[in-house]
């Protein structure tokens, strides 16, 4: 019997088209238009004025503060402008937009192929380079990394947890990482146990990739303390607590952080990362990214420039399809929408899907929920979502709280699972929304 | 490359499931035991189903169209499960127009009163049939017998349900072994051989409905189980007691409704608990109502009570009994 988290969950059809397509280069376009807020937290100040030469690596927005990352030049050309760009939310948020002649690297970034696999900084040094390198949680959640390899006093972790599951259908962007990176995968782990005096690391991969199952057990043989474990397929694995709970048993508190029960959760993207800030020098200007959906001619993995504009990417696989009627930004189940293709890659996204007009709207919702229980059972949670939507259309936020609607991490599944095809989500996420508000009220 | 997409919030993809397919899936569940009803009562089991089903989906369509004037949702199948439901609960030879107006009462006071399918508190089906059941107590406690009343429809040879003869065995001071050679053996009460309503004779035939539905995953396990389990659990410590003046626990477990009520009745979705911890108090609850009534009430069968009594507790259930929430038992260590 393979691992999994007992409560809850549901599975999605996996339509994994481009778990087969190996990682390709996409050639650099004309311009690319780096946000300044591509992580959770404080946006990054930017550091350099329009018109300046910047060249790839080269800092060109600094972190603001603990929980904030550096933003660097993912190209080399000139700053065109400072100004506001309409980014993958729809609205128009402060970007650094860059012309690009040639492709100019920094000094000191190690591009050769060759794995280093001694690993010479203490655990202070390397902090100190993975914040320099400005990496964020690559999965899609998009938290500064180092805020997470900072132990706080009191604790300690016993158990580094990575994260291969990559549970969304469509997504394979991190099942391609694992077959091809193997080895600068291992090298990652071993770094983030120095940095947070791990004994163990264990990766979790669903059943679903058996081949890089079997790769990733084969390469960490060569490595001490690593772990693989194939996972049975179900949706949300990939989910912090829920990875935690199948691995290693523990249940993080509500409220709390896999910190509190002795482990860190990284992914294996940014454990990628990690391994090239620090043995290579490379801070985070690029990330594989997938590019499929139905019609979708050559769905594809594409290691590509942060800031490149989707366009480009959807260009790669063959254009835009004659019927598309949807693009999301990240998986399926917790991806969002994009309105414009001309949005810019950013750190955060991990697949970019198309889906035709046929399956863009979403089926029409009955009259009434029946009670049926499949929210109930489909939350990984153990939340009520039913009972959520309700006090939420009701406006009966303060009954929300003692409901836990805060231990809420929108992952779909209820809306998913609703028979009625009730938004049961959108009712959530408002309610949630006011219970933070309430909760800060009372705070201040 | 200026076309406008579709922006909506997550998720963007759907099980597919529907409300109608799940409610078509207790059709095909009931399938089964519709066969084996039409084999024993023939005729009057084909009237009563057909009249059933005609007059719940006709006051369903005439309700919202022209009372609650709505968009009529008799397509969802809900309807259809109602009338399927109410016929299996009557006799093979009540007078159609008392089905019609227990169809009337299932509609319209147990589920359209109400604003219609899922709020009503109560099991619709068992409304109209608890509501017939007092009404018309005559034609409601007549029982054909199966095969030899196949051919006829009101004028059924009929005769007592191995629950009332039971009943009426033990109300003498008879002992078990005196009333076991008056009824039918465990066998033919597995494959329905007995006087009852149209629905609930054959345990067999309903055992493979409640496989479908588990395997279709239309319902989960719990009811169900907790019920039988109770009901053996409670009958048999009396049996063990005095087994002359108790039936055995597998004897309650195929006579009477209990088979149809606790796959198909308690499980209704609208009127049963949301989790697991819920669906025990309930069906737990079911089944010592149920043995409750049988043994020291005043009818011999208690299931349909049971279970509208136990759906008055469900809201009460889903509002106190909560699952188990993720990380609700670790203490934060920190």
């Amino acid at each position: 019997m393979l691992k999994t988290f007992p409560k809850g969950g549901v599975h999605p059809a996996e339509k994994k088209l481009s778990a087969s397509r190996p990682i390709e280069v996409l050639p650099l376009p004309e311009q690319v238009s780096i946000p300044i807020a591509q992580h959770i937290g404080t946006p990054a100040t930017p550091v350099v004025a329009k018109g300046d030469s910047v060249r790839v690596g080269q800092l060109i927005a600094k972190s603001n503060g603990f929980v904030s990352a550096n933003i660097h030049s993912s190209v080399s050309g000139v700053v065109e402008s400072l100004d506001p760009i309409l980014d993958s939310s729809g609205y128009k948020k402060p970007a650094i937009t860059i012309k690009i002649e040639g492709d100019e690297w920094m000094e000191g970034i190690d591009r050769t192929a060759d794995v280093k696999k001694e690993i010479s900084l203490s655990a202070e040094e390397l902090i100190v380079k993975i914040n320099e390198a400005g990496i964020v949680g690559l999965g899609g959640a998009t938290f500064p990394s180092h805020v997470k390899l900072a132990v706080p006093k009191g604790k300690k972790v016993d158990v580094l947890i990575i994260n291969g599951v990559e549970c969304e259908p469509y997504l394979t962007s991190d099942h391609r990482l694992m077959l091809e990176k193997a080895d600068e995968l291992m090298v990652g782990i071993m770094v983030l146990k120095k940095v947070l005096g791990a004994e163990r690391a264990l990766i979790g991969i669903e059943n679903n990739k058996r081949d890089a199952i079997a790769h990733l057990k084969n390469v960490s043989t060569g490595y001490p303390g690593i772990e693989v474990y194939p996972l049975r397929v179900k949706y949300p694995q990939g989910g912090e607590k829920q990875l935690i709970k199948a691995l290693i048993k523990r249940e993080v508190p509500s409220g709390g952080l896999p910190i509190d029960v002795g482990t860190v959760v990284h992914n294996v993207g940014t454990t990628l990362a990690v391994y090239e800030a620090v043995q290579k020098g490379k801070p985070l200007v690029e990330r594989i990214v997938t590019i499929t959906g139905k019609g979708v001619k050559n769905p594809g993995n594409y290691l590509v420039r942060i800031g490149t504009p989707i366009s480009k990417l959807i260009e790669a696989a063959g254009g835009l399809p004659e019927d598309v009627g949807k693009v999301v930004n990240g998986g399926p189940m917790m991806g969002k929408t994009i309105n414009s293709v001309e949005a810019p890659v950013t750190k955060g996204t991990s697949g970019v899907i198309l889906f035709p007009s046929k399956e863009s709207l979403r089926g029409e919702a009955q009259p009434s929920c029946i009670r049926c229980g499949k929210c109930v059972a489909a939350c990984p949670m153990g939340l009520e979502p039913y009972l959520l939507n309700q006090l939420a259309q009701r406006r009966l936020y303060d009954r929300m709280e003692p409901e836990r609607v805060v231990d809420c991490m929108e992952c779909g599944s209820c809306s998913f699972a609703c028979p009625a095809n009730l938004p049961l989500l959108d009712y959530i996420r408002l309610g949630k929304a006011e219970v933070f508000a309430m909760i800060r009220a009372r705070k201040s | 490359m200026n076309k406008l997409l579709v922006v909506s919030p997550s998720p963007h993809t759907h099980s597919g499931e529907s409300t109608s397919r799940l409610m078509y899936n207790v059709v095909l569940a009931l399938a089964p035991a519709l066969a084996v009803t039409l084999f024993y009562f023939g005729m009057g089991a084909l009237v009563v189903t057909l009249i059933s089903i005609t007059s719940c989906l006709l006051f369903e369509y005439l309700i919202q169209k022209f009372l609650l004037k709505v968009k009529p949702t008799i397509s969802d199948g809900s309807a259809l499960v109602t009338g399927l439901i109410l016929a299996f609960n009557l006799p093979s030879n009540l007078p159609w127009w008392i089905v019609v107006i227990g169809a009337i009462i299932a509609i319209g006071v147990g589920k359209m009163s109400f604003g219609g399918l899922g709020n009503n508190p109560f099991n619709p089906a068992l409304v109209g049939r608890v509501f017939l059941l007092i009404s018309f107590p005559v034609h409601m406690t007549s029982w054909p017998l199966p095969i030899e009343s196949r051919m006829s429809y009101i004028n059924a040879v009929t005769g007592a349900t191995p629950l009332a003869i039971v009943k009426e065995g033990l109300g003498k001071g008879d002992t078990m072994s005196v009333i076991s050679e008056q009824i039918p053996s465990h066998m033919q009460l597995f494959m329905g051989t007995m006087g009852g309503s149209l629905g609930e004779i054959a345990a067999f035939a309903l055992i493979i409905g409640f496989v479908w539905l588990l395997v279709t995953k239309v319902i989960t396990w719990h009811i169900p189980v907790s019920i039988f389990t109770t009901i053996v659990a409670f009958t048999g410590i009396l049996w063990l007691i005095n087994p002359q003046a108790n039936a055995d626990p597998l004897f309650h477990l195929l006579t009477g409704g209990v088979m149809l009520g606790a796959i198909f009745m308690a499980t209704d979705y609208v009127t049963s608990p949301m989790h697991p911890k819920g669906m025990w108090i309930f069906g737990v609850g079911i089944g010592l109502i149920t043995v409750i009534i049988r043994v020291w009430g005043a009818y011999p069968e208690g299931i349909s009570f049971a279970i509208l009594i136990m759906n008055a507790f469900v809201p009460l259930i889903n509002r106190y009994v909560k699952p188990k929430r993720f990380g609700e038992e670790v203490k934060k260590n920190g």
